[in-house]
């Protein structure tokens, strides 16, 4: 692949303003700046309403910026970019086309035929381990199997930037560690830029090669840690117990938790107007 | 011991409780089968109190039946219009005629509130701009159009048909523009990231998810339809369910309006049962809604 085409995410001093209801201007993030290498995984945390979603959208395409920009392979991000997957919290399936033309989606929408696309999804539905539920329809499966589906959906386009919005946060607690171990498993196959919105730091530390910790109203950066915890990472289980995980999440915990104490007063005090606004 | 005591009996108890489990399967039965036997029971009492009620109050002549019709009158018109036909050709070509505006009114209506609506619903500044004047013309009883279309058009079926369709236009057009607002954003962000394109996210996306929408106003469209066609026939046709109705008025002759009324009532329900049966089939995916998955008992 030529160096334009890579996945390198570089965020550029990035405001983002929005217009409240009530006629305030509500900054969601200001002046954040951070890079996510071709190949990498990183992982955003911070508190609720730090504006990690914004950034998401804006490297999307989106979303735009009030100001910075946001690049993406070298090239500023303007419409859809191209190579991206999205993965979010709430099931992105379409209720009413069955589990494999559900994954069929994505190639032909870029234009594949109907059978070559059909092909394709057949063979991701077998590598997340859903061989057999092609004909299903997403409301029939469990929240675990539909988040199969998701990645598949995701990964079919093989995308060079893997973005993921909270994508296990309704997912219980043995669930979520399996559907990471196999999310580890398929991105080691075939290596995209991955962004990772959590706010479940022990997440973030046992998945991530970096970790962006933000504050929040508004998010700005506040922190940026390598994970030198060395890869293929095994079970996300086991990672926990290492001294080496412990040391990076108490390091990364303590920075965190003035912000997330910061915000939680905030919600949970007298409203003020960023709370509104949030 | 006690193992050897357990495995001993344990078949028999094993048998005793398989029985005791399809003793229980057929009680249930039983007593959904009851259930099902007293709501028919209900339903029929019901009917032979409200028309055997009605009969007796007219015979007795606590309601006039000069106003009122009866039960039994009401059967006699209906005989008479099967077997005698009206002054305008058979009952069936009436029926026809009648049938033939409202479908081709529903079919038009539909369609056009759909593409408006799924075109409106995606442009916000279309919907904006049109908005007001969609609400006034919500407001003006569009029944009254009928008088403008029958000068405009004539006696035929034309003038019902664009009355039937514009009846229809609207519920549906409400509904389809709801329904496009209402698409999931998360579903809508997805297939945009995947390289949707508008058309491609409006077929496979915005259609699909406000069709649920769509196809509930359906079922009171086709009221809307009939209507339509009914009170263009009323205010100036040659054939049709309508007109006959007119002429029983002028006869003073309120057994053949309830006649009238019955025929189209049936109508009505067989139409409702296709569209039932089509919604059925277009929204097969949907999961059973709870107060059809299964029976408390």
């Amino acid at each position: 692949m030529a160096d334009t085409h890579n996945g390198r995410i570089e965020i550029e001093g990035v405001t983002k303003r929005f217009l409240t209801p009530s006629g305030e201007i509500f900054t969601a993030i200001k002046d954040v700046s951070f890079t996510v290498e071709p190949g990498q995984f990183c992982a955003v945390v911070g508190p609720t309403g730090c504006g990690k979603s914004t950034t998401l959208g804006m490297v999307s395409g989106l979303d735009k910026p009030s100001e910075g920009t946001v690049k993406v392979g070298g090239k500023v991000v303007d419409g859809i970019t191209d190579g991206v997957s999205f993965m979010f919290q709430a099931d992105a399936l379409l209720p009413w086309k069955t589990v494999l033309a559900n994954v069929a989606l994505g190639p032909i929408f870029r234009g594949v035929g109907k059978a070559e696309a059909q092909t394709r999804a057949r063979d991701w539905l077998r590598r997340v381990g859903l061989a057999g539920f092609e004909d299903r329809y997403p409301h029939q499966l469990s929240g675990g199997m539909r988040k199969r589906v998701a990645m598949a959906a995701a990964l079919i386009n093989e995308p060079k930037i893997l973005m993921m919005d909270e994508p296990f946060g309704a997912l219980d607690v043995q669930t979520k560690a399996i559907m990471s171990n196999e999310l580890l498993g398929l991105w080691e196959q075939s290596r995209p830029a991955v962004l990772f919105i959590t706010h479940d730091l022990d997440e973030a530390v046992a998945l991530a090669d970096k970790v962006v910790v933000m504050t929040s109203s508004p998010g700005t950066v506040k922190a940026v840690y390598d994970i030198d915890l060395p890869r293929p990472r095994g079970s996300v289980q086991d990672i926990r117990f290492e001294p080496r995980f412990l040391e990076l999440q108490h390091q990364i915990w303590d920075t965190l938790r003035e912000e997330v104490e910061r915000a939680y007063a905030r919600t949970s005090g007298a409203p003020t107007k960023e709370g509104k606004a949030a | 011991m006690s193992t050897a005591s357990t495995s001993a009996t344990g078949a028999p108890v094993d048998a005793v409780a398989r029985a005791a489990q399809s003793d229980a399967a057929k009680a249930a039965k039983r007593a959904v089968q009851r259930r099902k036997a007293s709501v028919w029971a209900g339903r029929i009492g019901f009917a032979v109190l409200f028309l055997g009620g009605w009969e007796l109050a007219a015979r007795t002549n606590t309601i006039d039946p000069f106003f009122y019709g009866q039960p039994s009158g009401i059967w006699k018109s209906l005989q008479n219009l099967f077997t005698n036909g009206t002054e305008f050709g058979s009952i069936y070509a009436n029926i026809w005629v009648t049938m033939q505006e409202a479908l081709i009114g529903f079919a038009i209506g539909a369609v056009a509130g759909v593409i408006v609506g799924v075109a409106l619903g995606q442009s916000r500044y279309l919907a904006d701009v049109l908005g007001p004047y969609i609400k006034i013309v919500n407001a003006i009883p569009r029944i009254v159009l009928g008088s403008i279309f029958i000068v405009a058009f004539g006696l035929g079926t034309l003038p019902k048909i664009l009355l039937a369709a514009v009846l229809v236009f609207f519920v549906v057009f409400f509904n389809a523009f709801q329904g496009v607002r209402e698409v999931d954003r998360n579903i809508l962000a997805n297939a945009k990231v995947l390289g949707a394109s508008r058309l491609q996210v409006t077929r496979h996306v915005i259609v699909p998810s406000a069709l649920t929408w769509i196809i509930a106003s359906l079922h009171s469209a086709f009221g809307f339809a009939i209507v339509g066609a009914l009170v263009g026939e009323v205010l100036g046709s040659q054939q049709g369910l309508g007109l006959i109705i007119k002429q029983a008025q002028n006869q003073f002759d309120p057994n053949t309006v309830f006649a009238a009324m019955f025929l189209i009532a049936a109508l009505v329900l067989m139409a409702e049962w296709v569209i039932g049966k089509f919604e059925h089939w277009l929204l097969s995916w949907r999961p059973a809604a709870p107060s059809e998955a299964s029976n408390a008992i």
